[in-house]
């Protein structure tokens, strides 16, 4: 019997996972996929808001703003890359200037530092690739951009490292409430064989399928609508086209877009904002590509676009009343929910954690883990490090002299290691999650037979076995002449 | 740091062929970084015939090709590190390179010679809308899926763009049993070698579609189908168009791009149109020392020209280390118009060229019965009568030194005009 059972390994799903693990107990998290961090929290805009767009009150400003607090301890407890770069929310008519003050005066009452509203010569010093149109903009230096895969491996590892239980290609299709302890059932993916696990409390952190998990105990029923955001991302060689983390403040225009480099040196551009019904639809569209390529224009001049490398969909778990929902439910004591995280989720992770984990505390008074390991290590980068700290390194291990991702500079030892760490990478996207390689311009044309040979070594699998992505997403078919 | 006289970065084609042109002119201490596994490059994998027609009159397959430049190497006891990626070149020619061996090492060279060769265009490059499925290769990936590893990639196969390796890779899926269903060209014409149309596609009844785009890729775990539409002369795809095709894998032969992340960090000056550095007659870029060949310069369509071209780059890169007499260079340019799209090179100092330079370059649209013309400033001096002339098919004229030494030359223009 686990005391806590969590359902879903998203941000939201690992960060309760990092905060419960400083409790004695008994912990699981089950993940449907083959990995952490495989639905919004990996296709999203990667920021940690400053906290001034959410409504003053409402849990998602406050969460926001205690996230952004929380995340500088974090990223160097859990050595997770992270760039306090600054945001600013651009005006381009008078008369909309009145809306950007509405803006600045809901960030004060939200608790944001530092808020202040810039004109337009210091507009242009701070950006010259701002639009002609800009006339001024709300500057919000506490914002940041970060490695929402980062985030979310460094969470995962550190809670495994603690003590929690993992579980992947396991999908829970019941939860029936005995009387002091919940039975969740699941089918695994791979053979659709039925197990069961108890606990006694289950936290739903099942993102676009919290509805689906709360529905299962709970006869006041919710519905998470899928909100397609699509995205563009833009090459290494245009990074510094931008500093800060461009928004359009909203207008009768509609919201915008917007546009900001990534921790990684890219440039993103996006999302739309549609909502749809299939949960697996991450698929881009040409209507939504045209209107990110289209929409990104009216902050800035000349966005490089043709020097798109990617483009990809994310899916925001969105709910009616636009409102994180974190609480035990009144109904059936003992399941928790933490659900509608949509934006600003990933921003918001560290304080979901914070809170879920008081209120799993609040109903089963648990006792502080003594020998709680606070810190993680993350992967080292090679090509980030002095060339006598690297040199060191490639001696220890030779590995780390080899560069397997030319456009990244990955080497083969950063691939092992992301493979064999706490929790490690299984498939291909596994590894360009974990260590960026086959993120680059080429889009892993080159590393691909590479990292699969790694693979396949590594985890004594043949290479006809290696995957995408989950156990669907073969790369291969077979060998050559098997057909003929 | 260790000091070397020439440090060619890349042992593909280019880099061999570039070591021996240093070697043969008189130049000893010369060393090649390349970062794969074995010298040879991309050629490796091309175990397809039809190398090699031109420089040893046979018809060899890729590693037979490479195999008779690398015994020219060991043969000169040339220097070569395998395994060995180069991190960074600075202005002042010091190369930071890493491998296991030496972990992170640096050379200090008098001069470069860039045969980093290209990289092909992948799809995100081109925003086709749909999922992000397993089954999408560009062509080179799944050559060497299949060629070096014998993996097959999938049985039933669409191939966007028909640029030469996707060609290739259609007529070797099929021999390796997938069903090749069809090729589809955004453009109105192929931008591949005719010999290759016909040796590849029209020999296993493999439809070439032109104009034809994908508008849509489905599945969400692997691909399942792809859509392709036909686009209009601004190569929208055309509404009503869409026809869908099964198959469990995309194949992108969609355009190769020299390869100059090193070069452009180091501050060589790059053309806007061939994406490779802009050089003079001897092949020199706009960082003096610093020479480039192969395609990382522009890319070629046969194996043979790229040899000649780095050839020479060798060639220069030794005349460059042992001339110490600073000269001023008085260039001439060279002028692509009306239907060419580009020259290499794009300038050339009469007093440094050799007795016969030649200049290659590319049209930008299929033209029959049209003529290439030279002219000196104003003057014509040279028209040749062509059949056809073709983007996939690169194109090459020569200039003799007597004519353009000494003479008050400007430009030298070539362009492409009615018979």
């Amino acid at each position: 019997m686990y005391d806590i059972i969590i359902i879903g390994g998203g941000v939201s799903g690992c960060a309760i996972a990092r905060e419960i693990s400083k409790y004695e107990g008994k912990f699981l998290l089950i993940e449907k996929e083959s990995d952490v961090c495989c639905g919004t929290s990996k296709a999203n805009s990667a920021i940690i808001h400053a906290g001034f767009d959410a409504a003053e009150g409402t849990l998602m400003a406050k969460l926001n703003v205690r996230g952004n607090e929380l995340i500088k301890q974090l990223v160097s407890d859990l050595d997770i890359h992270y760039i306090e770069n600054g945001a600013l929310v651009v005006c381009v008519s008078e008369e909309d200037r009145p809306s950007l003050k509405n803006l600045y005066d809901r960030g004060i009452k939200n608790g944001v530092k530092g808020l202040r509203i810039v004109e337009r010569d210091e507009l242009v010093k701070m950006e010259p690739n701002i639009s002609d149109n800009a006339i001024c903009a709300l500057y919000a230096p506490s914002s940041g951009i970060i490695c929402p895969f980062s985030l979310t491996y460094a969470f995962a590892e550190n809670a495994c490292e603690n003590g929690v239980e993992f579980i992947f290609n396991e999908e829970v299709i019941n939860i029936n409430k005995e009387e002091d302890k919940f039975v969740v059932i699941v089918k695994a993916i791979n053979d659709n064989i039925e197990k069961k696990y108890e606990s006694k409390v289950v936290v739903n952190a099942a993102g676009l399928f919290a509805d689906e998990i709360h529905n299962m105990v709970s006869s006041k029923k919710m519905k998470i609508t899928p909100r397609k955001g699509e995205y563009v991302l833009l090459d290494r060689e245009v990074g510094d086209y931008v500093h800060k983390t461009i928004f359009a403040l909203p207008s009768k225009m509609g919201k915008g877009v917007l546009v900001s480099p990534t921790v990684h040196g890219n440039i993103i551009v996006g999302p739309t904002a549609t909502d749809i019904n299939d949960k697996d639809g991450k698929n881009t569209t040409i209507e939504g590509l045209e209107e990110v390529m289209t929409k990104c224009m009216v902050t800035l001049k000349n966005v490089p676009i043709k020097k798109v490398i990617t483009s990809f969909a994310g899916l925001r778990a969105h709910e009616s009343n636009h409102e994180f929902i974190i609480e035990e439910s009144s109904e059936v004591k003992g399941f928790v929910d933490c659900a509608a995280i949509e934006s600003p989720g990933l921003s918001s992770s560290p304080a979901i954690g914070e809170m879920v984990a008081n209120i799993c505390n609040n109903i089963l008074n648990m006792n502080k883990k003594k020998n709680f390991v606070n810190k993680r290590k993350g992967i080292v980068q090679i090509n980030k490090l002095p060339l006598d700290v690297a040199n060191k390194l490639i001696k220890e291990n030779p590995l780390y002299g080899n560069i397997v991702c030319r456009c990244q500079k990955i080497t083969e030892g950063e691939i092992v290691d992301s493979i064999h760490r706490p929790l490690g990478a299984t498939t291909l996207d596994g590894i360009k999650r974990r260590t960026t390689a086959g993120m680059g311009r080429c889009q892993a044309g080159f590393c691909t037979p590479y990292t699969m040979e790694i693979l396949s070594r590594e985890l004594n699998k043949s290479k006809k076995e290696i995957t995408k992505d989950n156990k669907s997403s073969p790369i291969c078919c077979g060998n050559i002449k098997e057909n003929l | 740091m260790k000091n070397v006289d020439i440090v060619i970065i890349g042992g593909g084609p280019a880099g061999l062929s570039a070591a021996i042109g240093a070697y043969d002119k008189g130049a000893r201490d010369i060393l090649i970084l390349e970062r794969d596994k074995e010298l040879g490059g991309i050629l490796n994998q091309c175990i397809h015939n039809g190398f090699g027609l031109h420089t040893f009159k046979e018809e060899l397959t890729g590693p037979e090709y490479a195999k008779k430049y690398i015994d020219l190497i060991d043969e000169r006891k040339i220097q070569y590190k395998l395994h060995t990626t180069v991190l960074d070149i600075s202005k002042e020619k010091i190369i930071t390179t890493i491998n296991k061996e030496s972990g992170l090492q640096q050379y200090k060279a008098k001069a470069i010679i860039l045969a980093m060769g290209c990289r092909e265009r992948p799809r995100g490059a081109l925003n086709i809308a749909g999922y992000r499925p397993a089954g999408i290769y560009s062509a080179g990936t799944a050559q060497k899926l299949v060629n070096i590893e014998g993996l097959m990639p999938g049985k039933e196969v669409v191939i966007l763009g028909s640029g030469d390796i996707g060609l290739i890779m259609a007529r070797r899926m099929t021999l390796e049993g997938a069903k090749v269903k069809v090729v589809a060209e955004i453009m109105p014409y192929s931008g591949g070698l005719k010999r290759n149309i016909v040796q590849c596609l029209d020999d296993f009844n493999i439809p070439l579609k032109l104009s034809h785009t994908v508008v849509e890729i489905k599945g969400k775990d692997r691909v399942e189908s792809v859509v392709i539409a036909e686009v209009d002369d601004k190569m929208k795809p055309i509404k009503g168009t869409e026809e869908e095709y099964t198959c469990d894998t995309l194949l992108l032969s969609v355009g190769l791009i020299p390869e100059n992340e090193l070069s452009k960090e180091m501050g060589v000056e790059l053309s806007k149109v061939t994406s490779g550095p802009i050089v003079n007659e001897s092949l020199e870029t706009s960082e003096k020392g610093v020479f480039a060949c192969g395609n990382v310069l522009h890319v070629h369509d046969l194996v043979d020209f790229v040899s000649e071209e780095a050839k020479v780059a060798g060639e220069k890169a030794y005349d460059y280390i042992t001339n110490t007499s600073e000269e001023e260079k008085n260039y001439i340019n060279i002028i692509a118009k009306d239907g060419v799209r580009y020259t290499i090179p794009q300038k050339i100092d009469a007093k440094k060229m050799s007795d016969i330079q030649v200049v290659r370059f590319r049209v930008d649209n299929i033209y029959k019965n049209k003529k290439i013309t030279i002219y000196y400033d104003d003057k014509k001096v040279f028209e040749n009568n062509k059949k056809i002339l073709a983007p996939g098919e690169m194109e090459q004229v020569f200039l003799k030194k007597k004519d353009l030494i000494n003479q008050d030359i400007k430009n030298i223009v070539i362009k492409i005009e009615e018979k």
